[in-house]
């Protein structure tokens, strides 16, 4: 299914509750808010003739600053979903809206697993909260790191010394489901 | 018809120092902390073409314990900066440090919140590399260099 489709399929789903949806050289995404997103990926995932059964990537960005004339955003970080399917040799890209005051949410990592390193990395980098999340501790910077490294109001060269190694811990333990 | 024949004395006086420099300059073993490409091209310098062994430093050692020679090459970031003191300082004396590569001499391009400024803000440097990677002949260059400073040390100096 191309992507043009496939917006047309959620956007039939899930009409009142998308905040937006984008084109952009042949790619479709669509906005939604945090608490519909469970509800949007899990569809998308479940969905016999979608069946995203691969999040390929989870990444965060910080719109701080972003100039473009018409961007119309009200909320400041956004987390990208870009999702695959094997099945059907099929892509789409969903995107959560957060906003600043409250960088909350909720995690995927039960419906991919893969979610579970890739939510501590957004965490780690730009402090989004991922509310059920079993594990949510910093995975690349050391455990004493203050702040958060990629948010744009982070100093680009503000370098933090630590006296001791960063604890490892070579198991997360996580119960899978 | 050997050696041998041509020493009349079997004894010579020289130096203590002259002795045991000659001894360690030859035979340093290196410790490679290896984080990024510049690790790469150090498999070059010890493999056949530049043939590191030819100075002696071939025993590569992967514990500090048994490591005279820190070979630093890479980028070190903050996160890595007390694992890179912390294997320094199980180095037993004498040591040397080699700080091989911009990223490790001086941070490199990477002028962010992770990276170390340069290895020496953690652990005294004898020697600094430049490139990105430095060419194979640069590396032994510096282990020259190195071997002339510790010609020049005095062995009751090291406590």
């Amino acid at each position: 299914m191309d992507e043009a489709s496939i917006t047309a399929r959620i956007t039939a789903r899930f009409s009142e509750r998308l905040l937006g949806t984008y084109t952009f050289r042949g790619q479709h995404a669509v906005t939604v808010g945090a608490g519909d997103l469970r509800a949007v990926l899990t569809w998308l995932r479940d969905e016999p003739d979608l069946q995203f059964d691969w999040l390929m990537d989870l990444a965060g960005v910080d719109y701080q600053g972003y100039d473009l004339e018409d961007d119309e955003r009200a909320w400041r970080f956004e987390v990208v979903y870009q999702l695959y399917s094997l099945k059907h040799n099929h892509r789409f890209r969903v995107k959560v809206a957060v906003h600043e005051e409250n960088p909350e949410v909720p995690s995927v990592w039960d419906l991919w697993g893969v979610a579970n390193w890739m939510e501590r990395e957004v965490w780690d980098l730009y402090g989004v909260r991922f509310s059920g999340h079993p594990n949510l501790r910093r995975i690349l910077c050391h455990d004493e790191f203050v702040g958060h490294a990629l948010r744009k109001d982070y100093p680009i060269n503000k370098r933090q010394k630590f006296e001791r190694p960063s604890e490892v811990i070579l198991c997360d333990k996580v119960e899978w489901a | 018809m050997g050696l041998e024949t041509q020493v009349q004395n079997p004894f010579i006086v020289t130096r203590m120092d002259e002795v045991i420099n000659w001894g360690r300059k030859y035979s340093m073993w290196p410790l490679p902390f290896g984080t990024a490409c510049c690790a790469i091209e150090f498999m070059g310098v010890v493999s056949g073409r530049f043939d590191i062994s030819r100075f002696g430093a071939e025993l590569v050692r992967f514990s500090p314990r048994q490591a005279d020679l820190l070979l630093v090459m890479g980028t070190v970031c903050q996160k890595q900066a007390p694992v890179l003191k912390q294997i320094y300082d199980q180095m037993p004396n004498p040591k040397w440090v080699l700080s091989m590569g911009a990223c490790a001499s001086s941070g490199g391009f990477y002028d962010n919140y992770s990276v170390v400024q340069g290895i020496d803000e953690l652990i005294p440097v004898d020697v600094y590399v430049a490139g990105c990677p430095p060419r194979p002949e640069n590396v032994l260059g510096a282990v020259m260099k190195i071997m002339e400073k510790i010609d020049r040390e005095r062995v009751a100096e090291w406590r």
